[in-house]
């Protein structure tokens, strides 16, 4: 029974790889849990320093921060790309890139050149490949990534801004709606777009700075700016361990159908040998009368 | 009852502390402040310290490493740091990922090609929809 060993084996193969899919798909489900609460933890800060830099919008210092300062005239722009650093994960890197490449790619129609930030491998990976200028990297950040990994790579974007070497700063991540869906979003962080209007606030006041107001506020934006990003990552990780738990239920799914046809395939070889078999006897036994 | 206000410490990675009180002492770079209610707005840099909060008898302390302190006057808010920062440190690291990022485009051969990344884009995208559609036939 050549045949029906050979089905065996592919079987055997398969159920392993099913067992490899579906182990992944529990793991990351756990995982996704924890990268949730993350995304919640992270979120009252977020919220707390968008305040904080709304109100001094509205208050009027003597020091107008150079994040703020919208220019007209646009030459170099900046992309903070969050990919994963694995794969398996469906379509989530490649949908996020897709958007990527074709907002930059406008950029460039229009004269405007690019420099990127990535954080994650595979991000970089890809966008190194087509020639894209990369200029500041960070990669496996883990599952808890921690503000202190993400401040190197957000300064190098900050000082190119600050010292004019970039005009805008947009940062792209996937923005998780659910568990089955995860939306790419572009989003301007850099020169700061206005927050929206607060009638309490919007009277003439200011604040009491201390020491300076140069100091506090030369202080405050980096770390808008970076929890804006760390938000974005964590966000992204809760996205891609979702992403992946999909992606390895369905081909949990797949494995079984196959297994499930494999199974009816090798039935039917057999009893069609038997079948063969048991002919082959009668025959012979009917020579012989 | 006395007055009180609504003071927040947060840390970028967790919520620390949500509540009232009634009077908050914080590391100001140029020295300790109390807080009271109705305090004019003031925003500060914070030195690394504790930051006391009294509500009643009780005073809770949490320490900070550094960070941002804004109040309004009725509302606190402390942006704590997790990271160690000084202007070395930050510098290092940043040079770090500029050295991470020379390093990944090192080995580039390849010219700008917009047209190739989004065709290889596209096709990877069509092959996910494809299975897709298998999938919900099947």
């Amino acid at each position: 029974m050549a045949v029906g060993k050979e089905i065996k084996t592919q079987i055997k193969s398969l159920q392993n790889t099913r067992k490899i899919t579906s182990a992944m798909e529990m793991v990351a489900a756990s995982k996704m849990r924890k990268a949730q609460e993350r995304m919640q933890t992270a979120r009252p800060y977020a919220e707390k320093v968008r305040n904080v830099v709304g109100h001094l919008h509205f208050a009027h210092p003597e020091y107008k921060h150079a994040f703020l300062d919208k220019r007209d005239e646009v030459k170099r722009v900046g992309y903070i790309v969050i990919t994963t650093d694995r794969g398996l994960c469906g379509g989530l890197n490649t949908n996020l890139l897709k958007m990527a490449v074709s907002d930059m790619r406008e950029w460039h129609e229009k004269g405007v050149e690019v420099d990127i930030c990535t954080i994650g491998s595979k991000g970089q990976a890809f966008l190194k490949r087509f020639g894209l200028n990369i200029i500041s990297s960070v990669s496996h950040l883990g599952d808890q990534p921690e503000i202190n990994q993400l401040i190197g790579v957000v300064k190098v974007m900050l000082d190119a801004f600050a010292n004019g070497s970039l005009d805008r700063l947009y940062i792209v991540y996937n923005q998780f709606v659910n568990t089955m869906t995860q939306t790419p979003t572009s989003l301007q962080i850099l020169p700061l777009v206005g927050a929206e209007e607060d009638e309490e606030l919007s009277h003439h006041w200011d604040y009491i700075y201390e020491p300076e107001a140069k100091q506090v506020i030369d202080a405050l934006m980096p770390r808008f700016i970076e929890s804006q990003v760390y938000q974005g990552v964590v966000e992204n990780n809760a996205c891609e361990q979702s992403a992946r738990m999909v992606a390895m239920k369905a081909a949990s799914d797949n494995a079984g159908d196959m297994i499930d046809d494999l199974n009816l395939k090798y039935n039917k070889a057999r009893q069609a040998a038997i079948t063969q078999e048991l002919s082959e006897i009668v025959g012979g036994a009917a020579a012989l009368d | 009852m006395a007055m009180t206000m609504h003071i927040d410490i947060v840390s970028a990675e967790e919520e620390i502390f949500s509540g009232t009180a009634e009077a908050v002492f914080a590391p100001l770079a140029s020295g300790e402040v109390g807080i009271y209610p109705r305090h004019t707005p003031m925003i500060g840099e914070l030195k690394a310290g504790e930051i006391r909060v009294r509500s009643g008898e009780n005073e809770d302390s949490y320490y900070v490493s550094g960070g941002v302190l804004e109040v309004q006057p009725h509302v606190i808010t402390v942006l704590s740091d997790t990271a160690i920062r000084a202007h070395d440190l930050d510098e290092a690291t940043a040079l770090e990922a500029k050295r991470q990022a020379e390093e990944a485009m090192a080995d580039r051969k390849t010219d700008l090609d917009f047209a190739r990344a989004q065709a290889e884009l596209a096709e990877a995208v069509a092959q996910l929809n494809m299975i897709r559609k298998l999938r919900e036939k099947m």
